[in-house]
């Protein structure tokens, strides 16, 4: 297939973005650039607005205030036919009278194509959803991770310059969505649409895009590659929905510039470095986020937090130790399987430390 | 309770006694007048002391009960069509779209049914008399359409609401525009409940008599209002015959109502939602 999204036909923004449903602002202020080819997921829990940005973009929303460009085109107020875009939606949404091949070359119909056209171009989208044979049944017929393929080949078969999807795999049971998940990504990179995901499910984020943008109640918190959201999250929200991550409040005990190290005095009691994420005036409130492969135990020492092993749970991989620092605050450290390091037993007394580079320290919102 | 409420005690019995005697009550007159339109007398009679047709060849040899008949198919179809059409653009208008007042329309909707239909006779006769519309085709059409178009408004709802909305998302999605949208995927799909709205709004006006009394004339009448001015000037089996004949038909009606109904079910039923492949 041809190459959809090349050049800038593809190019998807969304400019200060504003949805109100009644008082209260299902979106508010997005502003986001996808660019031609490019594969970027919107993640947030349910309530982050994700769908409602997804909607706008297709059309079947309307902003109270900002604008929706397609291809450099202003398309805020053009109605969903119009706007040449692939859609996938959570249900599988085929339409149950008519045939699989139908259902594909539907969009071909609607865009005035031949029959003989249609019915070749149909059976090749079929194809490249590995569903060849499949063309004469009907919808009810087909298994949900089918019937989801075929939901696919009808959006792409008129290759559109974008694709959205709005939570496509998550009616598919657990080993079947990851199989999907990377052939839609492959498919994605075949053909070479753009495509615009939501999801709530942060792994499915992290395996597919490109670039990831999370929100958190109708506001943008981060957009940036997988490795980015994991290693640099710029908010709280983002550092505790993407992967796990251990908190503790506390404040500066001396000023800091983003990205210098600041020493925190924990609230309990106990010191602990961490990377500032902005800048950090001394005295102010933060919170430390470390993960929990980052954290380290080792016997009691000077330049450690005493602790106590609350609870050892081995899971195969890794173990994940609960230990007990006082102060009724518990952080998580998690021991990779095979790398030697000690195992702990409940009870056991132990260090437990990170290298400044390892923690984040977020000043706390005034 | 320690055991499920089942098996029959005597109120049970009684219960059951009188609710197949309402049954009974209710059908005995329609089971009666057919036998009594095979009866060879002149008169109704039952038991009939004989079997003959000879009521049911009167009926069609009598050029007035054929041109009431036919009149009254004529207005049927009219209604029928009229009736569907402007209930399922309704239907559709209160469930798509963004109507203002929709509780009071959907009130309004149902007005017909409620008002009784000697008042809705009596005001469509005062207006159709001004209008020159009393005893035309398209004054009963017009009639039959108000009086069917609840039942036909109702009957294309319930089958939007079965009807899976996001199927029009998909299809717009897919370029087609709104009234393709509808053509393509929302009509094949409520079709079932589309059709079954036809035929009862067909049969409401086959078989109106009240307004139809009202706006009658000498020249063009239906078959309920030519069948009262029978009953007042001689009591034929030919009336029996064609109060069978209008059962049956009635009775045929429901069942493929009834068929439309299923393969409407049939038609919702949700594509299969399991994973797996």
């Amino acid at each position: 297939m041809a190459l959809g999204g090349a050049g800038t036909e593809g190019r998807v923004a969304v400019r200060d973005l504003v949805k109100r449903f009644g008082p209260v602002a299902a979106v508010d202020g997005v502003s986001l650039d996808v660019a031609a080819g490019e594969f970027v997921a919107l993640l947030g829990p349910s309530g982050s607005g994700k769908t409602t940005i997804l909607m706008a973009i297709a059309g079947f929303e309307f902003p109270t205030s900002g604008r929706v460009e397609i291809g450099g085109e202003d398309v805020t107020w053009a109605p969903p036919n119009k706007r040449n875009l692939g859609m996938v939606f959570q249900r599988y949404t085929l339409f149950p009278h008519m045939s699989v091949v139908e259902n594909i070359a539907f969009p071909l119909k609607m865009r005035g194509i031949g029959r003989a056209e249609r019915e070749a171009k149909a059976q090749a989208a079929l194809a490249t959803v590995r569903l060849e044979g499949y063309g004469a049944r009907r919808p009810s017929q087909l298994s949900g991770g089918q019937q989801q393929r075929v939901a696919l080949a009808r959006a792409i078969v008129y290759r559109p310059r974008v694709l959205l999807m709005d939570e496509p795999l998550s009616a598919l049971d657990k080993n079947l969505r990851e199989e999907m998940q990377l052939e839609i990504k492959h498919l994605q990179q075949r053909i070479g649409v753009t495509v615009v995901f939501v999801t709530h499910d942060q792994t499915e984020a992290m395996t597919m895009a490109d670039r990831v943008a999370v929100l958190d109640r109708g506001r943008l918190q981060q957009v940036g590659a997988p490795r980015d959201l994991y290693e640099a999250p710029a908010t709280p929200f983002v550092a505790g929905f993407i992967g796990e991550t251990n908190f503790l409040p506390g404040r500066a005990k001396a000023a800091a510039v983003a990205g210098a190290p600041v020493a925190v005095a924990l609230d309990g009691g106990g010191e602990a470095v961490a990377t500032a994420v902005g800048a950090v005036p001394a005295g102010v409130a933060v919170r430390v986020a470390v993960r929990p492969e980052r954290v380290a135990l080792s016997p009691p020492s000077a330049d450690t937090l005493p602790g106590t092993i609350a609870e050892a749970i081995y899971a195969g991989v890794a173990t994940t130790c609960i230990a007990d620092i006082g102060g009724d605050r518990r952080l998580r450290a998690r021991i990779a399987a095979g790398t030697g390091l000690v195992q702990w037993e409940p009870g056991a007394r132990v260090g437990v430390g990170w290298r400044a580079e390892d923690a984040r320290a977020f000043a706390a919102a005034p | 309770m320690t055991r499920p409420p089942r098996g029959g005690g005597p109120g049970r019995l009684l219960l059951h006694a009188v609710a197949y005697a309402v049954v009974v009550f209710l059908l005995l007159p329609t089971i009666l007048v057919a036998p009594m339109s095979v009866s060879p007398e002149k008169y109704l009679q039952f038991p009939p002391a004989g079997f003959s047709l000879r009521w049911y060849a009167a009926y069609f040899a009598d050029r007035e009960w054929i041109e009431a008949t036919l009149f009254s198919a004529q207005a049927g179809l009219i209604a029928a069509v009229g009736a569907t059409v402007v209930g399922t653009m309704a239907a559709l208008a209160l469930v798509r779209g963004r109507v203002r007042g929709r509780m009071v329309v959907e009130l309004l909707v149902v007005g017909p049914v409620v008002v009784p239909h000697i008042a809705l006779a009596v005001a469509m006769f005062l207006v159709f008399e001004q209008l020159r519309l009393t005893g035309t085709l398209l004054g009963f059409a017009m009639a039959h359409i108000v009086l069917a178009l609840p039942f036909a408004i109702f009957t294309v709802l319930a089958a939007l609401y079965r009807f899976d909305a996001d199927l029009e998302m998909a299809a717009l999605s897919c370029g087609a525009g709104r009234l393709r949208t509808f053509w393509h995927v929302t009509l094949p799909m409520i079709l079932p409940g589309v059709a079954s709205a036809g035929l009862f709004a067909f049969i409401i006006s086959f078989d109106e008599a009240v307004v139809s009394f009202f706006i009658s004339d000498l020249d063009r009448k239906t078959l309920p209002r030519k069948m009262f001015e029978d009953i007042d000037f001689d009591v034929s089996p030919v009336l029996a015959a064609v109060a069978t004949m209008l059962s049956l038909l009635t009775i045929a009606v429901l069942v493929l109502g009834h068929f439309f109904r299923q393969m409407a079910d049939r038609r919702a039923a949700p594509v299969a939602e399991a994973g797996g492949r």
